[in-house]
């Protein structure tokens, strides 16, 4: 297969289609704006149906809508463009519909900057928007992943009535990397008995919503929607893992930073320092078992996590650490993004401290 | 033809135009610093308006080192995505005492910036040079290219004069995909009638493609973090 030079946002467009998306409403935002620009083109080739809306929360509502009605609907948009889009995933996670959500993200808060961030950590894996709810929150490293995982995300969507978030840096969205498009069979299709297709000869009319005023039936439904969520942490969480077995220290980091992580433990290598990457793929689920196996080994003596933000994921690594093992951060903000040496000099920092 | 031959001397400006990830940056960085070795007087201009990371504006510390005037907008709006250009555009276009090199963003919507210089370009007898990748999915036939050649033409209201031969896959780059995308290029210069001025890819390939003439091979500068010590 001969591999193409691809721009990050088109090429998660394109994986888009090719996973089927039916519908795509979104709004301009940088650094994503290549995704609705490309789709604008695409899906009108593909007669599926695009829509720039009049804001991110038309956009949000629409795909509440083109979900409810059976469809593969997708929407992308930057940090405060996903801000405003919080309460519509409130309503697709309390209406159990799937969708799948891109979040290209900037430095905030506020609006910020267009430089990339992965300061929206917290808003995409506690709860989003309001109400006990959580989505599937999938974190590409690279462009090649990032067009792998959106077919995940779809399937994933579909399988667990749920949205799916793919959770990127502006970096993913705007770099070019070389990428093969894989042949991939179709997942098996999933069956739509409760989407409002109309009503034929089914005898009853489809209702999607999130309202349930009795709250003995709000319970009821809360209790099978954490029910729900432990099966999906028992079978969904992904993570990979690089010269972990024999290292002193773990660093632990997503996306783009996982990259300039490993750059720094290959360069202490050379120095005789034995660092290893633990990258979790799933934020949520988080794989906390995976990560206690792998920083529970006796020769690891620190974890060190690595963010574009001032510090969000280290809480879900210290909850699956539980002070088995010191944990430290190291953390640019504002849409600066760390360097291999600053980490490496943190890591050299953290091993004499822990020998003292 | 030896490296310091090419660029030859003849044009006191350069328009680099392309589509997106052809590698106009890298490109137009490589020819300011010969042109500077050269004792050229280059002054490079950013031109891209439509991306908002990689611009070659991230390097004015290294260029200017280098003896290249980086002209690009002012610190007050280098860091959005806003279509505002510096007045100091003009001197790299017409400026007597050095030779411009415009760094244009991609695809039609980067070329429509130069629309409103292109009187005093065309003034000046540029060199206009379609930068030209085959790994790219805009370039999967030659009909495709120029398609886009003229696409690119059309809207920066300049007629391209060359075509400048870059196929590569950023670090993945093979000396037999710089072979195949030169193959690649002589068809769409074919099609174009245009001449293929030179034949760009990574310095670490130069010996195994001496015989691609003239050439230009390139230092790459834009790195992404992980890729800087």
């Amino acid at each position: 297969m001969q591999k193409e030079l691809w721009k990050g946002n088109e090429a998660i467009a394109e994986a888009a289609v090719r996973a089927g998306c039916d519908a795509y409403f979104g709004y301009p935002i940088t650094p994503q704006n290549e995704i609705p620009e490309y789709m604008s083109r695409r899906m009108q080739e593909e007669n599926r149906v695009f829509v720039q809306a009049e804001s991110e929360l038309a956009a949000i509502n629409m795909v509440y809508g083109a979900a409810a009605a059976g469809m593969r609907a997708m929407t992308s948009s930057s940090s405060p463009g996903i801000s405003l889009k919080q309460e519509g995933i409130s309503y697709l996670i309390g209406a159990e519909l799937p969708a799948v959500i891109v979040n290209m993200m900037r430095g905030g808060p506020g609006l910020g900057t267009i430089q990339p961030s992965q300061s929206d950590y917290f808003q995409a894996t506690r709860s989003p928007g309001h109400g006990d709810g959580h989505m599937i929150v999938l974190a590409p490293s690279g462009i090649q992943e990032a067009v792998d995982l959106m077919q995940d995300s779809f399937d994933l969507a579909d399988r667990w009535r749920t949205p799916v978030m793919m959770l990127a840096d502006g970096m993913i969205g705007q770099m070019m990397e070389p990428i093969a498009w894989k042949q991939r069979p179709a997942a098996p299709a999933v069956d739509k008995p409760w989407a409002t297709t109309g009503q034929g000869e089914r005898g009853h009319t489809n209702f999607v919503t999130s309202l349930r005023l009795d709250s003995v039936d709000n319970e009821a439904f809360n209790e099978a929607l954490q029910q729900k969520y432990a099966d999906i942490g028992r079978q969904k969480t992904r993570y990979e893992e690089v010269d972990c077995e024999d290292a002193e220290l773990i660093l632990v980091a997503f996306g783009t930073t996982a990259r300039i992580a490993l750059s720094a433990a290959r360069k202490l290598r050379q120095e005789g320092i034995r660092a290893g990457l633990f990258r979790p793929i799933t934020l949520w689920p988080f794989p906390t078992l995976a990560l206690q196996q792998v920083a529970g080994r006796p020769n690891v003596r620190a974890v060190l996590t690595v963010e574009m933000s001032a510090g969000q994921m280290v809480e879900d690594v210290r909850l699956a650490l539980c002070g088995a093992k010191p944990v430290h951060f190291f953390g640019r903000t504002g849409g600066m993004i760390p360097e291999p040496a600053q980490v490496a000099q943190e890591i050299r920092r953290i091993l004499k401290e822990e020998q003292a | 033809m030896s490296a310091h031959l090419f660029p030859p001397a003849g044009h006191r400006l350069y328009v680099i135009v392309g589509p997106y990830g052809s590698g106009k940056t890298e490109v137009a960085i490589n020819l300011a610093l010969r042109l500077a070795a050269q004792g050229r007087h280059p002054a490079l201009a950013d031109l891209d308006i439509v991306n908002p990371y990689f611009r070659s504006r991230e390097k004015a510390d290294l260029l200017e080192a280098a003896g290249v005037r980086v002209i690009a907008p002012s610190p007050a709006t280098a860091a959005a995505d806003l279509p505002a250009l510096p007045a100091a555009v003009w001197q790299a276009i017409m400026g007597e005492d050095l030779t411009g090199v415009l760094d244009v963003g991609g695809d039609r919507n980067g070329a429509r910036v130069l629309a409103g210089f292109a009187q005093q370009i065309e003034a000046q007898r540029p060199a206009v040079w379609y930068v030209l990748n085959r790994a790219r999915p805009d370039n999967r036939s030659p009909q495709q290219a120029l398609r886009s050649l003229r696409e690119v033409e059309a809207y920066a209201n300049l007629r391209v004069n060359g075509i400048l031969s870059n196929s590569h896959l950023l670090h993945e780059t093979t000396a037999d995909l710089v072979r195949d995308g030169a193959a690649f290029a002589q068809e769409v210069a074919h099609l174009a009638n245009l001449p293929i001025v030179c034949h760009a890819f990574p310095q670490a390939l130069a010996d195994e493609l001496h015989d691609l003439q003239p050439q230009l091979p390139l230092t790459l500068y834009m790195n992404r973090p992980w890729e800087t010590s």
